[in-house]
């Protein structure tokens, strides 16, 4: 009896907060199917009269959030991976091998996470300006590449899980530090390298202020920027700006679908070392 | 190969290693840490410094920076209202972290008790936390707009006047903690899911044995068993509130009259539209020690409730 009546409130409660977290994308996607001007009218029509698709038409065509896509893909591939990359060597180094120095650099690396990012925006523009990167994609490319100390924190918590046989075997067998990372690490740890895999796409994917710091002409505009614009080039005409977000959001949902256990892994590890 | 390796008697082997590997192993890991400790060195510790003689001058991103004292600290402490109106603005946005933990708490534990259709619930809440900012924050101006905004329609089925939301300086910072909170369900969710999931059954059969109700339960066992997890979040809350900015330059570009212009956003206008990058370094400088100081708080206080096993 106890636990029907906790089962049926929770039941409720799930389903009046889906509603809560649905209603506004099913807003978005139902604005973005209505004629312009249509949503001007009250009331407003949860259901579009007539389904039109003119609207995604005229942002695919007209507007440059494609250009938008694909210049954030060249953006950020290259430092999501080659910065795992960097990251996983980095953190094997901290979690198996024995060198002098390991322990202070590792804190040192750590700290550089307890720095709050807004302290590094003005120097790191100026920074920029100094090395001429301002208004090209270097500043949003190049400091990835090194890793970040999120990322090697994570995979050497993750290595440290590794037991160290296979290594030592390998070792007598006379493979060099480089060969036991990429021929038994690498293959052990692909879940935890898609999750970091993954998590970097998405911030990279994602980023607003960056872009919105050191890119200035509209041809290198990453996505997220060319869809900030919307809202001034198309003033009001909240049809054209909801198809844009809903076009926005595709690859990231699609990625979620295929990865969802990623990220429930990913974010559930990285609060447990809280 | 892979047979080879997984032979036991391998382990011993590592004693036999001879010293001369030790050496080269030396170089290996060097090289293997050197790109994040370049990194770390080129685009964080030296800007890092160099901010700290940004804040000491007049410096408009393009002529020599010139030496001024402590005028910009002085500035900001003393003769800039709008430091102190943009610091409240981002304490009262911050209001959202409670709101936020109790519903995600609440949503996580209604989760917790083998619910059908649970992946489905998971994504729908899990939904936004995936999604753009910029995104989000356009659907939530459409949302809030006054005259033909789904909210103030919402409002008036159930024969409420809604307010002009984003366009009223009462309204524009309790509809910025909405959009927040709404945003952030999923991934505190997430989180406490799982702290749910760690919280040993033994416990709570062993209170019921005692004849404890749900409430004792829920508050003897459930909230210390989850609370490093409530204290993580905290943290990171209150760090990520002080510098939450990009969804408010978009929905309401810090209006009206500076009633949702966060300390960050303040920072980055005067940095990069009035070019007063000295300024703004000191900006940051003291925005930077007050989250320290907020984080060593927390961690003070931690001792008294947080329990780990």
């Amino acid at each position: 009896m106890k636990v029907l009546f906790s089962k049926t409130v929770s039941y409720l409660f799930l389903i009046t907060g889906s509603l809560i977290m649905a209603v506004p994308f099913f807003w978005m996607l139902s604005t973005s199917l209505k004629e312009p001007g249509v949503v001007f009218e009250l009331p407003p029509k949860w259901i579009p009269e007539n389904i039109v698709w003119d609207n995604y038409k005229f942002v695919l065509m007209e507007s440059d959030l494609i250009k938008g896509f694909f210049n954030t893909m060249i953006v950020i591939l290259p430092p999501t991976f080659v910065g795992l990359f960097t990251s996983a060597l980095a953190a094997y180094a901290f979690g198996r091998l024995q060198f002098p120095g390991r322990n202070v650099l590792f804190i040192a690396l750590l700290a550089t996470m307890m720095i709050p990012g807004v302290v590094l925006m003005v120097p790191s523009f100026i920074l920029y300006k100094y090395l001429g990167w301002i208004d090209s994609w270097n500043p949003l490319m190049i400091p990835g590449l090194f890793g970040g100390a999120g990322t090697v924190f994570f995979l050497r918590q993750f290595f440290k899980t590794i037991p160290t046989e296979l290594e030592d075997a390998a070792h007598i067998d006379g493979l060099n530090p480089f060969g036991i990372f990429s021929r038994i690490m690498v293959p052990l740890s692909k879940p935890a390298l898609a999750t970091q895999a993954i998590f970097g796409f998405l911030g990279g994917y994602n980023d607003y202020m960056g872009p919105l710091i050191y890119i200035n002409s509209p041809e290198l505009f990453t996505l997220q920027l060319v869809l900030a614009t919307f809202q001034d080039n198309y003033n009001a005409e909240w049809t054209l700006i909801m198809a844009g977000s809903v076009l926005a959001l595709i690859p990231t949902i699609i990625l979620f679908f295929f990865a969802q256990k990623y990220f429930v892994e990913g974010i559930t590890m990285t609060g447990m070392k809280g | 190969m892979a047979q080879s390796l997984a032979q036991p008697t391998a382990p011993r082997a590592k004693r036999r290693v001879p010293r001369r590997r030790f050496k080269s192993q030396y170089l290996w890991a060097y090289l293997f840490i050197s790109a994040p400790i370049i990194g770390f060195l080129l685009f964080g510790l030296i800007p890092m410094g160099y901010s700290v003689y940004v804040s000491f001058t007049d410096f408009n991103g393009f002529e020599t920076p010139t030496f001024n004292g402590g005028g910009n600290y002085k500035k900001l402490l003393l003769d800039d209202p709008l430091v102190w109106k943009t610091i409240f603005n981002t304490f009262y946005a911050a209001l959202g972290i409670p709101i936020n933990m109790a519903i995600s708490l609440g949503i996580a534990m209604a989760l917790n008790q083998r619910i059908k259709g649970i992946s489905f619930f998971r994504t729908a809440f899990f939904l936004p936390t995936i999604s753009s900012v910029v995104a989000l924050t356009l659907l939530w101006k459409w949302i809030f707009n006054s005259d033909f905004g789904l909210l103030n329609q919402l409002l008036g089925y159930l024969g409420i006047v809604g307010p002009a939301w984003l366009n009223d300086e009462e309204w524009a910072m309790p509809a910025m903690i909405i959009q927040g909170v709404w945003g952030g369900l999923g991934f505190n969710m997430v989180l406490y899911l799982a702290a749910l999931q760690g919280v040993p059954k033994s416990l709570y059969e062993a209170a019921e044995i005692d004849g404890a109700g749900s409430w004792k339960k829920f508050w003897y066992i459930t909230i210390p068993g989850i609370s490093p997890t409530t204290f993580f979040i905290l943290v990171t809350s209150i760090i990520g509130a002080l510098q939450d900015f990009p969804r408010f330059r978009i929905m309401t570009g810090g209006g009206p009259n500076f009633s949702t212009m966060t300390i960050v956003y303040y920072l980055f206008e005067n940095a990069f539209r009035y070019m007063n990058m000295g300024y703004a370094s000191a900006m940051a400088w003291v925005l930077g020690c007050m989250i320290m100081i907020l984080t060593l708080i927390n961690f003070y206080f931690a001792r008294r409730w947080v329990h780990y096993e």
